[in-house]
């Protein structure tokens, strides 16, 4: 089975083990995900803090790219990504004249009926029902899932799980074997954008959450969003300078550990490309 | 943005409002009055750039005001009007170098983005103890990769933001 595919320009440089670790998940449930050709970053919080029809317009056209290559749905593993793509197709199906004026910048067809899908959503209507059937090496660790930003909010466009206390990576890494702990920093933002900029708030900001989830027991952190990971990881410098402390929880993809969970290897899943090791005893 | 009754919730559960120099009710409140030098003072403001768009304020709003959507309008603004606040140069130097990125490749050129923010902002060693590692785990790729379409995307910034500047 194939499916569409924008994995964003994260997946293609700091987060590599992202994208490896979707792909490699997908084919072991026999899908494969097609990327799009020739498409275009989303612009991300620049194009939308600076200009709103730049945004608009980078994201219509790659959803124009979809439709056109004939794609009825496409899998965003991306949280910003995710979010910028659900966004501007909400907005442009509430404001024709908005929408025509985007698609004479962008100089495509739009019709704006792509199903976009986030990796949880892909996770839940595409591997779940075979998943325990699946589970070779339960993940018997307790875990905190952090959903951060832009998965959840806007709730009233995303329509996804719910904004204060979400479930659904909660409910996934039960499937295979976890302990989900309740924590509270399940949807506070780790800094996102002002990494570069302001790595202090970023510190911070991740440090918080990260400390919460170790006072708490934790013993890793599951994520499914590019720029989580990369605060909570490679920032960890800046988190323990903060906390005074060194903390050494690692941080995971959801797909990295539900591949390990079903017996994929830590090569194929790009655990190797992590700042802070992944040293969980069983 | 008459909405808004100054129930403060957007302030309590936003992550830097304590960074802020105005908080994002007080905003709101500076923006109801109506007045041309409050208006001012919220587009030179620091707090418009140090918004995360986290949207924890919206999810929060009993009135559904939309701040992040009002924030993206007020940078907007700031920009065009030239009155950055100078304490959000870096943050602003930042979205620059992306966008420029964006516009000569197509994508987010990780490396370009990084060189791009260190001559403007001349934080010329910043990260600089992070490369080797990332070089290692394969995280840096060190040439671009463009999209075939490069000059439909040039189009698309020539028809807004190069529009406007």
């Amino acid at each position: 089975m194939e499916i569409g595919f924008y994995p964003g320009c994260s997946l293609k440089g700091t987060s590599l083990e992202y994208n490896e670790s979707v792909i490699t998940l997908a084919k072991a449930f026999d899908i494969e995900l097609v990327e799009l050709n020739d498409w275009n970053c989303c612009g991300a919080t620049a194009a939308h803090s600076m200009d709103r029809e730049l945004s608009l317009s980078l994201v219509a056209r790659i959803l124009a790219l979809a439709e056109q290559q004939g794609f009825e749905e496409i899998v965003v593993p991306c949280a910003s990504c995710y979010n910028r793509l659900s966004t501007v197709q909400y907005e442009l199906a509430q404001d024709t004249k908005l929408l025509d004026k985007i698609v004479d910048i962008i100089k495509m067809p739009y019709f704006g009926n792509v199903k976009i899908l986030n990796v949880v959503q892909f996770i839940e209507k595409y591997v779940q029902d075979n998943l325990a059937a699946k589970v070779v090496h339960p993940f018997r660790h307790e875990v905190a899932c952090y959903y951060g930003c832009l998965l959840v909010r806007p709730h009233k466009i995303l329509q996804f799980d719910q904004l204060e206390d979400p479930q659904s990576m909660d409910k996934l890494m039960t499937m295979i074997g976890a302990t989900s702990i309740d924590w509270a920093f399940k949807t506070e933002c780790c800094g996102a954008g002002l990494s570069v900029s302001r790595t202090d708030l970023v510190g911070r900001l991740s440090g918080n959450i990260l400390k919460d989830a170790d006072d708490r027991g934790a013993k890793a952190l599951v994520v499914a969003c590019p720029m989580c990971h990369s605060n909570l990881d490679m920032r960890r410098p800046a988190i323990n300078s903060y906390l005074n402390k060194s903390i050494d929880i690692p941080i995971l993809y959801i797909t990295q550990a539900i591949g390990l969970a079903i017996g994929l290897t830590p090569k194929d899943l790009g655990l190797d490309r992590h700042f802070v090791l992944i040293n969980l005893k069983d | 943005m008459s909405h808004c009754y100054q129930c403060g919730k957007c302030t309590a559960g936003c992550a830097l409002a304590a960074d802020m120099d105005y908080s994002p009710s007080y905003i709101l409140r500076l923006l109801q009055t109506d007045d041309e030098k409050n208006y001012h003072r919220v587009l030179s403001s620091e707090a418009i750039w140090l918004c995360l768009s986290c949207e924890n304020c919206l999810a929060r709003c009993p009135n559904e005001v939309d701040i992040p959507k009002l924030m993206d309008y007020l940078r907007q603004k700031s920009r065009e009007e030239s009155c950055v606040n100078s304490q959000a140069r870096p943050v602003v130097a930042f979205h620059n170098a992306f966008l420029d990125s964006v516009k000569y490749t197509g994508r987010l050129y990780e490396v370009g983005l990084i060189l791009g923010f260190k001559i403007r902002t001349f934080r010329l060693v910043q990260d600089l103890k992070v490369v080797p590692s990332m070089l290692l785990k394969g995280k840096l790729n060190l040439l671009p990769e463009s999209i075939k379409s490069r000059k439909k995307i040039q189009r698309i910034f020539s028809k807004t933001i190069d529009n406007t500047k």
